[in-house]
């Protein structure tokens, strides 16, 4: 069986709820999942020892600005096992700007989460340490939103006196 | 031959003492080497053997800002940074003077962004702005000439009225 065939089936026997949908781009498998079962899942997927997926490569989020869900937050993950490499999808809506983490999961993702916060405001819930990454933590904005100005807000980031 | 010629045959020259201590200050430019971002390593290739910033007495690159009095700003400031600089700056002893290496430092170059300061100007008093992306050391040596040039030109009234830097950073914080 194929792989990509392999992980559909035990997601779909696993997490009959989590409103699984598949596509591909590029030759690379994606699913997109409701939000609330991204650590479960993960976590699985992570596990199971048919697939192994024990690298973590990047969490960062869309900004779709008006769509209804308005943030997607993606995850990349590879499998050394087989070499293959799989992204997860999750909306996350803005009134209720949140997801849980997977640090728990890959201990990498805890830095990768800091700044998709810091970038776009997602909160993940019972993340370790969610403070600001790159931008000073008295900062009020989210600069990768696309409702954020390229130059910036002026005065928003304070400098030193002449 | 030239100085030494004249010391022979006479065995004294007369000056101002303002002339020769702008002379000796011009020719002794202790730089602080702010190396930021890609502009340091043109800033390191004006200091190797090929381009020899020795040849202007400015080899002593001190990595302390005490013992400095020329800051070569050289790389993209960001807004976090900025604080950082400035601090730098006030650490070091007057007269001081600052070139803005490349067009990051000058202007916010490419970076035309949230994060980036928009040329260093705009908290730092700069003396020579000096263009490319990044410059080719031999350009940073020409910055340095002209640095060389106005230090040349100072006399002790220009220090009069300095305000004492290292009691303000004492004060401010």
């Amino acid at each position: 069986m194929e792989l990509k065939d392999l992980i559909s089936q035990k997601l779909e026997s696993n997490f009959p709820e989590a409103e699984l949908e598949y596509s591909e781009y590029r030759g690379e498998l994606n699913i997109k999942f409701n939000k609330k079962f991204v650590n479960s899942i993960c976590k699985f997927l992570k596990q199971d020892s048919e697939l192994e997926f024990l690298l973590c490569e990047d969490v960062t989020a869309v900004d779709w600005a008006k769509r209804k869900n308005r943030f997607t937050v993606v995850y990349h993950i590879f499998s050394l096992k087989h070499n293959f490499r799989l992204v997860l999808k999750a909306d996350v809506d803005e009134s209720d700007c949140s997801i849980d983490t997977v640090s728990s999961v890959w201990k990498t993702s805890d830095w990768q989460e800091r700044e998709t916060y810091d970038m776009y405001g997602i909160k993940f819930n019972n993340h370790p340490d969610l403070r600001r990454i790159y931008m000073p933590e008295e900062f009020e904005y989210y600069p990768l939103r696309k409702d954020f100005p390229l130059m910036g807000i002026p005065g928003s980031l304070p400098l030193p006196k002449k | 031959m030239g100085l030494e010629a004249k010391l022979d045959s006479d065995g004294f020259l007369v000056t101002q003492l303002d002339t020769v201590v702008a002379w000796a200050r011009k020719n002794s430019v202790y730089p602080m080497p702010m190396g930021i971002s890609c502009c340091a390593i043109e800033m390191m290739a004006a200091a190797d053997p090929k381009y020899d910033i020795a040849r202007f007495g400015s080899e002593v690159m001190r990595f302390t800002p005490r013992q400095c009095d020329l800051m070569i700003v050289a790389g993209t400031v960001t807004y976090k940074m900025s604080h950082v600089v400035r601090k730098i700056y006030e650490q070091m002893p007057d007269p001081k003077w600052v070139i803005a290496m490349g067009a990051c430092t000058s202007t916010g170059g490419m970076y035309r962004s949230y994060s980036v300061v928009q040329g260093i100007d705009q908290f730092l008093p700069v003396d020579v702005y000096l263009a490319g992306c990044p410059p080719r050391p031999d350009n940073l040596l020409n910055a340095l000439i002209q640095i060389q040039n106005k230090i040349g030109r100072t006399r002790a009234k220009d220090f009069q009225n300095l305000k004492l830097p290292e009691l303000n950073v004492i004060q401010n914080n």
